[in-house]
């Protein structure tokens, strides 16, 4: 475990100075190589040093730590009492926090020992769920209360560490997503779920449009599915639950039974399994379920068909939009490739991290960053599904509610925010 | 409690009513006294008040131009859907507009294949699962006011129901929202697919009691109907047992669908009034239901019986068959209106605690009690902690409304005290206003009025609920000592 500290006062402090001065801040998390050094357009406000579990308390199912807490200790202490964080985060450090988590002592690295781990904070910021995020939910769904920072440097609390709570505003789950442009978090309460007691993974050869035809009759019917995806000519399902709800399911659904179940999830959850390792450009597609599967495209269907990676070159933005649903851009300019690129201007997004190589500390430096960011360019530099015009301006004057002065990670969400 | 006292009528009205003619056929204008009598007040009585004009739109473009006619007189504007909300949140204006969605009623889609429903803001929460049935499938949110509230009601106030503690909040199971903003706008918020690009306004919307935009129509999900349900039911002597008993069952691994609390008085007057066969000698029952697949629930009837025996319940009972079942639940569904029997008013609050506390909290609620001199019954969403203490009283007997509504508040602050909430999923309204400064600090209390003038800056839609001005805060002496800190430091104290 890694040493706790509270950090709010200093973290606040930094907060006000930077709206007092009007300094535009990046708030970093994970504190990732990408970020160190890095001539920012922001200042860089390091989050992760803000850690610890708060408290946790198995028979109310909820827990609550400091934004920088790594995902992975989180995960252990669950673990410890039979518990889990249901909706499966990505680390896309996994390897690299593993390691580190299972070091007795801080690690080496910055000093401090949370560099290169995913944390509770960036998390949220990202609403990053994993496989089983159609039938158990969301990140958001799972925040109960958040501890902030606003943009004048006010610490705030919404929501709370109990299960239900409609006073005022539920401007914790607004967090989630918000990529850190609406406040610092410093603290969330989570709900957590008990570790189903069995889980089994059936194949089932399939092709793609078969499969999400099967993924949605399936949903509609009570079975313990918590995980669907098609990749290749096969289908993958994953049953947890009690084990005798596991077993008839099996019997029902029919297929091959996975050995390597959980390894395959893991893969899937992590973006590590070999179709993200193709070179091009990754689309993350997140669409109505049922919608009708393009065969042209190359693509991992998760989500029970409801999340659609897939690898191409064209620009799938309208595509997306036309099935009723969204894209993002992940994208997948190898660190090593990519060249030095000039720090970003006021303005332009912070950028997104590359995925791929994720557990290298290689994937972390520069290059991935400025290839990510700036939007200015137009379509071919947008990570995020346009708004518009209506609901962007919206946006703004939320953006504004909560950090007037701009400053929160200007530009990581969309330009204008 | 008591009447709220009104401003006078808007200077605008007749250019209202005039407006409103041109946009509406004349049986959806009601601004005679007698028509506007049953809009006078919600599932929270003790509130009323006359709204100026009521106007019933039976479309959304209809909606829109209401919208941009009141955005235009700079008239307030109230929504309603059933008006079951137990805390004034569609109380009239005796200066503004009440706008009824009670007749956009129309189940749009239901799609049996991506499983959810479309439908518009006055279809009634049980309708949506009466619909959905014949493909096995039902919405899952469910209040016991389910028969009469409507998906527009569920969304602002994020209600929850008896099964929310394994199948989520109105907030978990909504995807998309047609909304109308204050101008008249017409916005969609979330989307078909799992998530939506931007900020989360679907979570934002939900609960948000009116004040941010009205609900045109929803978009929610559908869950299959489990193979089988099953609930035991088991009597204990004192509720600190129960209470140990559900963290007992949730500590095992097991999330019921639903597990619910009663205590004495809750427990005799639902069976006075249901005949549900409850025990009614003792301290606490708890309504444990299980769901799944048949084996599952075979297997997880034996343990929680097991857990709850451990847990030195006195007797457990499983229902013999599906009716048992049904009449199990109706004594707790039942258990404000049999409560209602039973005293001449009652005031039902909606705290909610972390679940480890519910000895202490019910041990203090008992002294309050005793000390204001008026009776309490509980009722326990014992799963996640919402705890419903409802308080009798006689509003015919002076003074006893003030003190009913001093004990409320009191218990309120106990929640708070203890980690909790003021309200869980009943909502502030006009109700809480004095809770939410016991639970809430200035600077937060600010940004909730930052974030409602993002979406309103005239502060049109139902005005003065939910968040209290800090002006109020202070009206309500509210100077209460928070976590060690005083609460409005820079506020004059009196
Ligand atoms: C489109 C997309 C693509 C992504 N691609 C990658 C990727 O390629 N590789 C990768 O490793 N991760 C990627 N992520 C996810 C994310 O960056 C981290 O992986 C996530 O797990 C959190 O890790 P972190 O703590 O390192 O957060 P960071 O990477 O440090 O931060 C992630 C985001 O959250 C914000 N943030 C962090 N902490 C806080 C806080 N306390 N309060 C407010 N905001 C905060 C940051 O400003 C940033 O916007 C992606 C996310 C998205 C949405
Ligand atoms: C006997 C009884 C039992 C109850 N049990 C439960 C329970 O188990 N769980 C629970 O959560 N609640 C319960 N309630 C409370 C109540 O039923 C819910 O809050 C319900 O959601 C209100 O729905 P409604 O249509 O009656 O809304 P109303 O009372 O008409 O309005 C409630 C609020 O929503 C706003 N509103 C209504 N429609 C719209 C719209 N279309 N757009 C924007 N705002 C709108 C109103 O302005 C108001 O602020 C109970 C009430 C009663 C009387």
């Amino acid at each position: 475990m890694l040493p706790t500290a509270d950090l709010t006062e200093d973290l606040a402090e930094r907060v006000r100075a930077a709206y007092a001065a009007g300094t535009p801040l990046a708030i970093v998390g994970g504190g990732t190589k990408a970020w160190l050094g890095r001539p920012l357009h922001g200042e860089r406000l390091d989050v992760s040093g803000h850690r610890g579990i708060v408290s946790y308390e198995p028979t109310e199912l909820t827990l609550t730590a400091r934004a920088g807490t790594p995902l992975a200790e989180i995960e252990a202490a669950l673990a410890e009492r039979g518990q889990c964080l249901a909706f499966e985060p990505p680390h896309f450090l996994v390897k690299v926090a593993q390691r580190l988590s299972k070091l007795p002592s801080p690690a080496s690295g910055r000093g401090d020992g949370g560099e290169g781990l995913a944390t509770l904070g960036g998390t949220v910021a990202c609403n990053l769920s994993g496989p089983a995020r159609p039938y158990t939910g969301a990140c958001r769904d799972f925040v109960l209360g958040v501890r902030l920072i606003n943009g004048r440097g006010e610490v705030l609390r919404f929501g709370g560490e109990v299960m239900k709570n409609v006073a005022g505003y539920d401007l914790s789950r607004l967090m989630a997503g918000a990529q850190g442009t609406l406040g610092v978090l410093l603290e969330v309460s989570l709900k957590v779920l008990p570790r189903p007691p069995a889980e089994l993974t059936l194949a089932l050869e399939l092709d793609a449009a078969a499969a999400v035809e099967r993924f949605n009759a399936w949903a509609g019917q009570p079975l313990p599915i918590t995980a669907a995806c098609h990749v290749g000519e096969r289908a993958y399902v994953r049953l947890s639950g009690a084990e005798a709800a596991v077993r008839a399911a099996r019997q029902r659904l029919g297929g091959e039974v996975i050995e390597a179940g959980a390894a395959f999830w893991q893969s899937v959850r992590e973006l590590e399994h070999g179709f993200f390792k193709a070179p091009g450009v990754l689309w993350r597609l997140s669409l109505p379920p049922a919608a009708p599967v393009d065969l042209k495209l190359r693509q991992f269907i998760d989500w029970g068909g409801a999340q659609r990676w897939v690898v191409s070159d064209a620009e799938l933005w309208d595509l997306a939009a036309a099935a009723g649903g969204h894209a993002t851009r992940y994208h997948k300019s190898r660190a090593s490739d990519s060249p030095r690129s000039p720090p970003p201007q006021a303005g332009e997004g912070l950028g997104v991290r590359e995925p791929f190589m994720a557990g290298t500390s290689a994937s972390m430096s520069g290059g991935d960053l400025s290839a990510m960011n700036g939007y200015r360019g137009g379509r071919r530099d947008r990570v995020f599904q346009p708004l518009n015009p209506a609901l962007l301006a919206l946006h703004r004057r939320l953006k504004a509610a909560f950090d007037p002065k701009g400053i929160l990670n200007p530009g990581r969400l969309y330009p204008e925010l | 409690m008591g009447g709220m006292n009104q401003t006078t009528p808007h200077p605008r009205r007749a250019e209202l009513i005039q407006g409103l003619l041109a946009i509406l056929p004349a049986d959806s204008v009601l601004y005679e006294p007698e028509d506007l009598r049953p809009y006078e007040c919600d599932g929270l009585s003790a509130y009323r008040a006359l709204p100026m004009v009521v106007a019933l739109p039976s479309s959304v473009e209809q909606v829109q131009a209401v919208m941009r006619l009141a955005y235009r007189l700079k008239v307030p504007v109230v929504a309603r859907g059933a008006g079951t909300g137990l805390s004034g949140g569609a109380l009239p204006r005796a200066d503004g507009l009440l706008l009824s969605l009670a007749r956009l009623k129309s189940i749009l889609a239901i799609d049996p294949i991506a499983r959810t429903a479309r439908v518009q803001p006055g279809v009634r929460n049980l309708a949506i699962s009466e619909a959905a049935r014949p493909y096995g499938l039902y919405y899952a949110p469910d209040p016991s006011s389910q028969i009469a509230c409507t998906i527009g009601g569920n969304v602002a106030e994020n209600s929850g129901g008896v099964h929310c503690l394994k199948y989520g909040l109105t907030v978990h199971n909504v995807l998309k929202l047609e909304v109308v903003t204050v101008e008249g706008e017409r916005l969609t918020l979330g989307s078909d697919a799992l998530d939506a690009p931007g900020y989360d306004l679907l979570a934002l919307m939900t609960g948000s009691e009116g004040l941010l935009a009205v609900v045109v129509e929803a978009t929610v999900r559908l869950l299959p109907l489990p193979e089988r349900a099953q609930v035991l039911l088991a009597a204990f002597d004192d509720v600190a047992r129960a209470g140990a008993a559900v963290g007992a069952i949730i500590a095992a691994g097991i999330i019921p669908a639903g597990l619910e609390m009663m205590d004495n008085p809750a427990i005799r007057a639902a069976e006075a009034f249901v005949q549900a066969g409850y025990p009614v000698e003792a301290a606490a029952i708890l309504l444990v239901e299980l769901d799944g697949t048949n084996a599952e629930v075979s297997e997880q009837v034996m343990r929680v019986r097991e857990l709850l025996l451990a847990s030195g319940a006195r007797e457990v009972r499983t229902a013999r068959d599906e009716a048992e079942r049904q009449l199990f639940w109706k004594g707790r569904k039942a258990a404000f209106p049999a409560v209602g029997r039973i005293s001449p008013d009652y005031y039902c609050m909606d705290g909610t605690i972390p679940r480890r506390r519910l000895p202490e909290v019910l041990e203090r609620i008992a002294q309050l009690s005793q000390a204001y001199g008026l009776a309490v019954a509980n009722v326990f969403h014992a799963g996640d902690g919402n705890l419903h203490p409802l308080i009798l009283y006689d509003a015919n007997r002076p003074g006893e409304l003030e003190r009913t509504e001093e004990l409320g508040q009191r218990i309120l602050e106990l929640c708070v005290e203890v980690g909790g909430t003021i309200t869980g999923e009943h909502g502030v309204g006009v109700e809480k206003l004095a809770g939410m400064c016991a639970q809430f600090g200035a600077a937060e209390l600010a940004q909730f009025h930052a974030v409602k003038a993002a979406f309103d800056p005239d502060g049109l839609l139902n005005p003065g609920k939910a968040v209290p001005t800090l002006h109020r805060c202070a009206e309500f002496g509210a100077m209460h000592v928070h976590g060690g800190n005083p609460r409005f430091p820079e506020l004059p104290r009196f």
